[in-house]
């Protein structure tokens, strides 16, 4: 596993595991957000959303918003 | 201060709120209800006779040397066996007592040898003591038959027995008994034949089951079981208290010296952790401390290929610092990070993180703790607010129902097992607690003398998530919740969201034991005990934490005990157990990459204003790597250097491949530590540590108790590990100038909420402080969550099991998980560098008879232990103790490595890694693997020092 699978495979872990939050998609990016560091978060943003599940695409497109946004 | 041993009262403490006066020798005394007559007289300064009692153990009245008499009774009573009652009157000292202890020590020293003046306990031995009491001045028998002249047993490596000086007191027997719990001593014989076995006739104390606790040699008033440092150096002549360096129970012990020369670590009795008690690691395994093989002088190198080269502190300091601006201005700041260890202080992980931060201008820190305890921090705080476990060690006392799930406790925390043996065997008419057990393997708590589990649930690795919440589904479908509880101290709203989760069918015993493997009807038995038993505490270890669901399961647990009400009060509670010394403390300052001390994130802006401003620097307030981060960042070439004290990661971290591809591409490794551990062979500095005994400071342990760490000699490097931080601090262009380490923790207390309270000279008052401790709160928190959760309510997490990603298959089909045993701890490289090798030479694997049978493994044979990560070789042992289809195996020793064979895979929230789940295959070996011997020769190489001389 190189470190974007890595990435991948970790966002999809996250999201798997929060999959019964009240709120999936904002749970998954508020933990990336808390946890990652920036440069990881850089990596997947730039990878894109290829082999993560819907709930950690969504929640790495919000957070990849919300940094464009800033 | 000059040696005294501490006060011996003679019998136990009496814990009863009600009081007793009485008259003591013409004096007046008041003591609990309960005391002895003995105590009693202690406890006003009034020293009666005594061989076969002591404090630590129940009265036995045997030696008839303590006896008193009592107005109104007949004869002389044994003082040790008479309890205190109002308005009695006690004499000890009267021509007719004195005439009788004269003749019954008279008859002891007829059978005891008259070589006081050569013995090892000369000045220290209570028979001595008590001779000389009584007035003794000749013995007038002519003694034809005696046991003296018997063969000393020296195979113990600490201790040795020599049965000729024994007075049959026994005890040694009743500590082994009452205080260890192992129930490896007893009397063999009788008369003249009596002598102390350690199990058959046939042992001696080496392959005996006596554990080397050193509760016997502590209890033995003659020089029958005496220390071999004591016989070697003779008695101490100071002492200083202070806390073991070993695991997370934190004992407290006496360092006896003589001069700087250490003689003996004493359990200290009145140690708010042990109580008195120790085990092999803390009383005796301190040998390293000394070891050859420490280096004492800073070395550096540019290549890992080049050999190492000895230089001064001053030229070390500048190097480092060099390097680290070098690298910081080429590749930016966040290429450089560091790691603390939970070995060293609070002062020196907050100094290290402190340098990070401040110094290097990231937050890339990370602790060792994101191997073992990292969700034990995120599933508590966010079940109850608090990273930390809920109760003291005294709490089990009160316990009516202990569930311990991947924790084993006799071998990790062995001191306060012994705690929990006690409270399971019940004590003076009080029926024992009841046990429940959640492990794959069948661990010694399970089954051990006087103790049996009422359930032990082997599930398969893996599945703890679904077990506890198969647990939950039978405490709430059967409506055995505490709902009064909940209602007062949860979010109901959130509870009935988990309960409808629980209550599926899908998440039933029955359902779910084709994936646990645990029967349904002895899991739903186990909740109802834990759920209607009493008191319900739950202890747990890495078990727990080192899996894909690590968090989970914390938060699974935290669910089971706010479901059952079992927190807030004595005797309950979650409670994990730490693995190392201080990694509770090293979590609490801040030695998470997302934390600051106190566990506030580090984008909270009013924390990190408070840092700042106490700092006079800005804080980035992104969070750094953590370590597994830190490794991939290195192998794309991104992150370059790394200061790690005190921790091994190349040894102890997962998939030894993928650590030591980020190690070699760093351009600068500074190896802070006691040792050229395996971690040094990739370093470019090694900068020598200090050892427990060579500094001072404060561990805090798994109760969240602050205790001092006292330096009681010169370190042999000639600086603390704190000196060391700051030095290059300063080095760095940072103006630092702590003068002691006090003044660290005085930082602590004013930047940390829950350390307000703190400092040297209150825990020097206190002798330790269970944080909080606040305005609110002086004297500390031994209970948490008492009016309240800390988060305010209680949260309840819907805890889905979800299988792990590691599976077994044709190729892998067994699983492997990974533990500790006594006598050894962690990465070994403390314990392989004392006697302690004298029980544990090797790792060994565990392997069922029926997988042994399959392969044609047999108990000795070499085995190759292959996953799809690595491989690496290592004896077998055939046991029932795991499951079919489960392998088990130690990683304390560097020539095995079980982490080559350890996956990356992690826990989802906080990536502590897997250790507990590879799928492996076994198969049979006639010789290390390509990796072991490659591995022996790049050590050898990279341990190579310019003088000549191989350091290891």
């Amino acid at each position: 596993m190189n470190s974007v699978e890595r990435l991948v495979h970790m966002a999809n872990q996250i999201a798997t595991n929060l999959a019964t939050d009240d709120a999936p998609v904002s749970a998954v990016a508020d933990h990336i957000q808390q946890f990652w560091d920036p440069r990881m978060k850089k990596m997947i943003f730039a990878h894109g959303t290829a082999g993560l599940s819907p709930v950690a695409a969504a929640a790495i497109s919000l957070l990849a918003d919300a940094q464009n946004g800033a | 201060m000059t040696y005294q041993p501490q006060n011996d009262f003679g019998t136990p403490e009496s814990r009863s709120d009600e009081t007793v006066s009485l008259t003591i020798d013409g004096r007046n005394v008041t003591v609990p209800a309960g005391t002895s007559v003995m105590r009693a007289a202690a406890e006003q300064g009034t020293s009666i006779p005594k061989l076969c009692a002591t404090d630590s153990v129940k009265s036995f009245g045997s030696c008839r040397l303590c006896l008193v008499e009592i107005d109104g009774r007949r004869g002389t009573p044994a003082s040790c066996t008479t309890p205190v009652e109002t308005g009695m009157v006690v004499r000890t000292q009267t021509p007719h007592l004195a005439k009788l202890r004269k003749g019954v020590m008279e008859l002891y020293i007829s059978d005891h040898p008259l070589d006081c003046l050569t013995c090892a306990a000369n000045g220290d031995c209570e028979l001595q003591d008590q001779a000389g009491a009584v007035g003794l001045r000749d013995v007038r028998y002519d003694v034809q038959a005696t046991h003296l002249g018997q063969e000393k047993d020296h195979s113990n490596p600490y201790f040795d027995f020599d049965p000729s000086k024994c007075i049959a007191c026994s005890r040694c027997i009743r500590a082994c008994d009452e205080v260890q719990g192992t129930l490896a001593l007893t009397m063999e014989g009788r008369g003249w034949d009596s002598k102390i076995s350690a199990g058959l006739a046939s042992d001696n104390f080496l392959e005996s089951e006596c554990v080397s606790c050193g509760a016997c040699v502590q209890a033995c008033p003659t020089a029958t079981l005496v220390e071999k440092k004591v016989v070697e150096v003779g008695t101490p002549e100071r002492s200083v208290v202070t806390t073991c360096a070993y695991c997370g129970v934190g004992c407290t012990f006496r360092a006896e010296m003589r001069g700087e020369q250490l003689v003996r670590m004493v359990p200290y009795k009145d140690g708010k952790a042990n109580r008195g008690h120790s085990c092999v690691k803390g009383r005796f395994a301190w040998g390293y401390a000394q070891h050859q093989e420490r280096i004492l002088k800073p070395m550096i190198r540019k290549s890992i290929s080049d050999p190492w080269r000895e230089v001064e502190w001053d030229e070390a300091f500048a190097y480092t610092a060099s390097e680290l601006k070098r690298i910081s201005a080429k590749y930016g700041r966040n290429a450089l990070g560091g790691i603390t260890s939970s070995r060293c202080t609070n002062e020196e992980t907050f100094l290290v993180q402190k340098l990070i931060r401040a110094g290097f201008g990231n937050n890339n820190v990370d602790t060792c703790a994101r191997v073992c305890h990292s969700p034990t921090g995120y599933g508590l705080k966010t079940a109850f607010g608090t990273s930390a476990g809920t109760q003291d060690f005294d709490s089990v006392e009160d316990t009516d129902v202990i569930l311990i799930i991947g924790a084993n406790p006799t071998d990790g925390h062995p001191v306060f097992a012994s705690r929990m043996k006690r409270r399971l065997r019940g004590q003076d008419g009080r029926p024992g607690a009841k046990l429940i057990v959640i492990d794959p393997r069948r661990t010694d708590i399970v089954r051990s003398p006087h103790i049996e589990a009422q359930h032990h649930l082997p599930l398969r690795p893996g599945t703890n998530v679904a077990v506890l919440t198969a647990m939950a589904h039978v405490i709430v479908t059967e409506g055995l919740a505490d709902e009064a509880f909940i209602r007062e101290r949860c979010d109901w709203d959130e509870y009935s969201h988990w309960a409808e989760f629980v209550s599926q069918t899908r998440n039933s015993p029955e359902n779910l034991q084709p994936v646990t493997l645990v029967d349904a009807e002895e899991l739903r038995a186990a909740a109802r005990l834990y759920a209607t038993g009493g008191n319900g505490a739950i202890y747990y270890g890495l078990g727990v934490t080192e899996h894909s669901q690590g968090s989970s399961t914390v938060m699974a647990i935290a669910n089971l005990a706010m479901a059952t009400g079992n927190i807030g009060r004595r005797g309950v509670g979650v409670n994990p157990l730490r693995g190392q010394n201080n990694v509770q403390g090293a979590c609490d300052m801040g030695s998470f990459p997302h934390e600051l001390a106190g566990y506030r994130h580090i984008s909270d802006g009013n924390a990190r204003k408070l840092f700042e401003d106490d700092w006079g620097v800005t804080l980035d307030p992104e969070p750094g790597l953590r370590i597994p981060n830190m490794l991939d960042a290195a192998v794309d070439g991104v992150f370059k250097a790394l200061y790690c004290q005190g921790e091994d990661i190349l040894q102890s971290d997962p998939n030894t491949a993928h650590v030591s591809a980020g190690l070699a591409a760093m351009e600068c490794v500074i190896v802070h530590d006691l040792f050229l551990n395996e971690t040094a062979n990739y370093a470019h500095i090694f900068l020598p540590g200090s050892t427990f005994l060579e500094k001072n400071g404060t561990f805090t342990n798994a109760e969240r108790r602050i205790q001092p760490v006292r330096k009681v000699m010169t370190p042999m490097n000639g600086l603390e590990d704190w000196e060391v931080t700051q030095r290059l601090a300063q080095a760095m262009g940072l103006d630092w100038n702590y003068t002691h380490p006090s003044e660290i923790m005085d930082e602590i207390a004013r930047l940390t909420p829950t350390f307000a309270g703190v400092s040297f000279a209150r825990l020097d008052e206190a002798g330790s402080l269970q944080w909080p401790v606040t305005a609110d709160a002086p004297e500390g928190s031994p209970i948490m969550h008492v009016d309240g959760f800390v988060r305010g309510k209680g949260k309840f997490v819907v805890t889905d099991y979800v299988p792990t990603d590691e599976k077994t298959g044709p190729r892998f089909p067994l699983l492997l998980t990974t533990g500790r045993i006594l006598s050894q701890y962690n990465v070994g490289a403390q314990t392989r560098r004392t006697e302690n090798v004298a029980w544990h030479p090797e790792d060994l694997l565990e392997i069922h008879p029926v997988d042994a049978e399959d392969r044609g493994v047999k108990s000795g044979d070499w085995v190759k232990l292959a996953s799809r990560a690595g491989e690496t070789t290592l004896r077998a042992t055939v046991t029932d103790r795991v499951a079919p289809g489960v392998v088990y195996t130690t990683f304390h020793h560097a020539v095995t490595q079980a982490n080559v064979v350890t996956t990356d895979f992690s826990d989802w929230a906080t990536n502590c890694p897997e250790y507990k789940v590879t799928a492996v295959q076994i198969s049979a070996s006639n010789g290390p693997t390509e990796w072991q011997e490659e591995y022996e020769a790049f050590s050898t190489r990279s341990r190579r020092v310019e003088t000549g001389i191989a350091a290891e």
